[in-house]
């Protein structure tokens, strides 16, 4: 089974990534891109019967840094 | 003054941080990551700075999960000292024993140069040497040296004037201008900039030296 979790910076971080990556939008001539969040995608091959609390465990422990980040787990077939 | 210097893959100022430990008189102990525990009778715990683990996931995140740190944190749970410079500092961090964290410079640039530092408080085993105010020339190497921490914890730094140092022109977008943080108890200082690539006349600075006098000083007798 698989399990898919998006980490993000929470909303109020600065994301100079994000930032970088409007400007470039906006001067590749792409109108209307108001803002751009840059996280990251991490997939994970489980051992069936591993549950969604023990990947919400790995996203607090390691996967996030809840300081500055958020994250979104999305427990796949 | 009995410290240990941690050594992660892709550490690469564990050398410069014991050159300047042993120039104060410390007796220095290189321990790798791996291993499960501190030499006995160590005073001050010293995290350098460098690439720890080619910095994936985010910088510190993985070094912070290594075997000593757990080690490092029940040398600070027992009061002990700990230094973590740079990637050290990112290290501190992630393991929760320095608040907030380290995000990547505003200018999404790295960062290599001399930055001029304001020592805000002397009242640390770190910064007793120097006098509150003085403005030091430290050398700084990051991509990842944007200080962040919520309102509530700003403010108890603040409260407790456990900022060390500030940049008095700040290159990386940090916030209040933060270069260096204390610990509640002040036994912990966490910094960005390279207190030991100025601490040798022969590096052309020498500002970052009272640093380790301080320690040395203090820890003298420990």
């Amino acid at each position: 089974m698989r399990a898919v979790v998006t980490v993000n910076l929470k909303t109020g971080v600065l994301d100079p990534q994000g930032e970088a990556i409007k400007s470039a939008l906006g001067s590749m001539g792409f109108a209307g891109v108001e803002g751009v969040r840059q996280g990251k995608v991490i997939e994970l091959d489980l051992a069936e019967g591993t549950t969604e609390a023990q990947v919400t465990e790995m996203c607090e422990k390691l996967l996030a840094n809840t300081v500055i980040e958020s994250y979104r787990v999305e427990m796949g077939a | 003054m009995k410290a240990v210097v941690l050594v992660f893959p892709g550490s690469n100022c564990d050398r410069d941080m014991a050159v300047a430990l042993k120039a104060v008189g410390a007796d220095v102990t290189m321990v790798w990551h791996k291993d499960s525990a501190l030499p006995d009778g160590v005073d001050l715990v010293a995290v350098p700075g460098g690439f720890s683990f080619g910095d994936y996931l985010r910088c510190g995140a993985i070094a912070a999960q290594s075997p000593i740190s757990r080690e490092l944190k029940a040398h600070v749970d027992r009061g002990g000292y700990a230094l973590g410079v740079c990637n050290g500092f990112q290290v501190l961090t992630e393991t929760g024993i320095l608040p907030g964290a380290l995000v990547q410079n505003a200018s999404t640039k790295f960062i290599c140069k001399t930055s001029t530092l304001r020592v805000e408080t002397s009242n640390s085993d770190f910064t007793a040497r120097y006098n509150a105010g003085a403005e030091i020339d430290i050398p700084i190497a990051h991509h990842e040296g944007n200080y962040r921490v919520d309102d509530a914890g700003l403010a108890k730094l603040h409260g407790e004037e456990r900022v060390a140092f500030r940049y008095t022109d700040t290159p990386n977008g940090a916030l209040d201008d933060i270069a260096g943080i204390l610990s509640e108890n002040r036994r912990v200082l966490g910094m960005m900039p390279h207190p030991e690539r100025a601490a040798d006349v022969a590096l052309g600075l020498t500002d970052g030296s009272p640093l380790f006098q301080s320690l040395a000083e203090a820890l003298v007798a420990a």
